[in-house]
């Protein structure tokens, strides 16, 4: 094997860097690999007799697969995802390119269009959103307004989903602030010279933006549908999972298993499908987008 | 006449997005009466001893209380997260070491791990340690590094700093972390504060974790003590005190926006959470 020269400037031992990043080292191997490991071996155990759990193999996996919960909980998550993540990459998009053009008093319009997403997480907000919704809530009385008849948004379906799609949408800010950053790295010349060849601004924006935003559009489809895939919060605080488990999704799913029902083995075989999951989706994304070329040093 | 309809839908757009927080604010002066039969956000009087009682809150600590907790989560961990992320990027932006590809692969698949999937091992594990309900579990993790997002941005901000300055302090007889410190910190300070606020923000969000490591309400931190009284009051109740609880929760998040938001922008702009 050829021994390997390091780049590093004279008198800089190779171990510097290494030391460096200690703290990473040490809380990968906590924080990331432990859990990782733990959590599949805890899935292989049954928990019936929580003070001395006993290997039962697979056997937790061909509970979930054959019960009811965990394909109803996947089948809403995967809606859920399928749903969401579209709707929001094309209003940031679409925000971050009205917003590219040059106006006058564009800050403002940024700032307020970024709020939502710093607190959009926040308990409070999602207190008001409960709010907003309810049967004689400001969302039902401004339909009354327009002459429509109120919608039970907590005790139908559809409805309930709406809602917490709609909060998720509402927080589109940062992900609109990565396409902004993004569409400003764009050479203006790349416009220029597609005026001059008599390019409209439909096709420029088919052949020159989309094309340049490939690698953020990537990134953001993958953030947002890792995001959405473990979706917990809101529908735990705001519909309960409900009406009859048509918005309990899997991150749910776990939370209760776990700690309301203390079955631990169940929660990590569950957590373990979920991360297939999520890996499979980034991975088949991968490869239809060509991959992200990402160079490491 | 393009630009007018831009700024109408702007506008618009603006209005519908902003037009929640405000209804939230003017339906803290409100009876349950108002709040339900009208839409216009602003009160009809302005009674802010509603505000009194709502720090009071419904649970057995004051407002006061909960702030305080949760910043005995927040300012460690903003503090343990920005300096062991500056020197994780440090190492992985100036440095060749050994296994340098596999620990930088390390932190893009960390940055891919789901959180739901970590956090019950992690409670089994402060579990064990007897940690739990102390902020440990919480706080800790932040000393190494573990939110791969940040680092991931601050080698970007390397690396817009000229190696030429690393030199230069070298010939000054400066150490790696001299060098660090008195150079290469001063670059990316808007990148620093970007993290710094960041911690702050969704810290200020958290709601899992806090909900799975701290069972006290003694600790609580506001989130968990803002569920705690929508859990505790009724449909009949009085619901602007809940609001005004709400709105309340609110304010450091905005305060600390407010505050950095010119820095924090340019923060995740320049650097690129772009990637």
């Amino acid at each position: 094997m050829k021994k390997r020269t390091y780049n590093n400037p004279v008198g800089v031992s190779k171990y510097t860097g290494l030391l460096l990043i200690l703290p990473f080292i040490i809380g990968a191997a906590a924080f990331t690999l432990y859990p990782f490991v733990s959590s599949f071996i805890t899935g292989l155990k049954s928990y019936d007799n929580l003070l001395s759990p006993e290997f039962v193999g697979l056997g937790n996996y061909r509970s979930i697969l054959t019960g009811r919960d965990f394909l109803s909980a996947a089948s809403v998550t995967l809606k859920y995802t399928a749903v969401l993540v579209p709707l929001k990459l094309a209003v940031s998009l679409l925000t971050a390119l009205l917003l590219n053009l040059e106006v006058r008093g564009m800050g403002i319009f940024r700032t307020i269009f970024y709020i939502p997403s710093i607190l959009g997480a926040n308990l409070s907000i999602v207190i008001m959103w409960q709010y907003l919704f309810t049967s004689n809530g400001l969302v039902n009385q401004i339909l009354a307004l327009a002459g429509a008849s109120p919608v039970s948004w907590y005790g139908e379906a559809a409805p309930a989903m709406f809602i917490i799609v709609l909060l998720r949408i509402w927080e589109f800010g940062s992900t609109m602030i990565i396409f902004l950053t993004a569409l400003r790295d764009i050479p203006p010349e790349l416009y220029d010279a597609a005026k001059t060849d008599g390019c409209g601004s439909v096709k420029a924006f088919f052949f020159i933006t989309l094309p340049q935003l490939k690698n953020v559009i990537f990134v953001n489809l993958v953030l947002q549908t890792i995001a959405a895939l473990q979706e917990f919060n809101a529908p735990y605080m705001i519909t309960s999972g409900g009406p009859l488990k048509k918005t309990y999704t899997l991150g749910m799913l776990i939370y209760d298993e776990m700690f309301r029902f203390s079955d631990p083995g169940y929660a990590n075989a569950v957590s373990w499908l979920l991360f297939a999951v999520i890996t499979i989706i980034i991975a088949v994304m991968f490869r239809l987008t060509g991959s992200l070329k990402e160079e490491g040093s | 006449m393009k630009k007018l309809l831009l700024y109408i839908a702007l506008t618009a757009a603006a209005v519908i997005m902003i037009y929640p927080l405000l209804w939230l604010l003017g339906a803290s002066f409100k009876t349950n009466d108002e709040i339900f039969s009208t839409i216009w956000f602003m009160p009809k009087r302005f009674d802010l001893s509603v505000y009194k009682s709502a720090w009071q809150t419904v649970t057995p600590y004051s407002m006061g209380h909960y702030f305080l907790n949760t910043f005995m989560i927040i300012i460690p961990k903003a503090l343990f997260a920005s300096a062991s992320s500056v020197l994780v990027a440090y190492g992985f932006a100036r440095f060749d070491f050994p296994l340098k590809k596999l620990f930088f692969t390390l932190l893009m698949v960390s940055m891919l791990m789901p959180s739901i999937a970590s956090v019950m091992p992690m409670y089994m594990l402060w579990s064990k340690l007897g940690l739990l309900d102390t902020y440990i579990p919480l706080t800790l993790p932040s000393l190494f590094a573990c939110e791969g997002m940040f680092v991931f941005i601050l080698i970007q901000f390397f690396r817009n700093v000229p190696k030429e300055f690393d030199e230069a302090a070298r010939i000054d007889g400066c150490g790696a972390i001299r060098t660090l410190v008195y150079i290469l910190v001063p670059c990316i300070r808007p990148a620093i504060i970007s993290i710094a606020v960041f911690t702050f923000l969704w810290t200020m969000n958290d709601f899992l974790d806090p909900l799975i490591m701290i069972q006290s309400v003694e600790k609580y931190p506001l989130s968990l003590a803002l569920r705690l009284s929508v859990d505790s009051t009724g449909q009949g109740y009085e619901q602007r005190k809940i609001i005004a609880m709400s709105v309340i929760g609110l304010i450091p998040s905005v305060t600390v926006f407010a505050l950095a938001q010119k820095k924090f922008i340019s923060g995740i702009t320049v650097g690129g959470l772009s990637g």
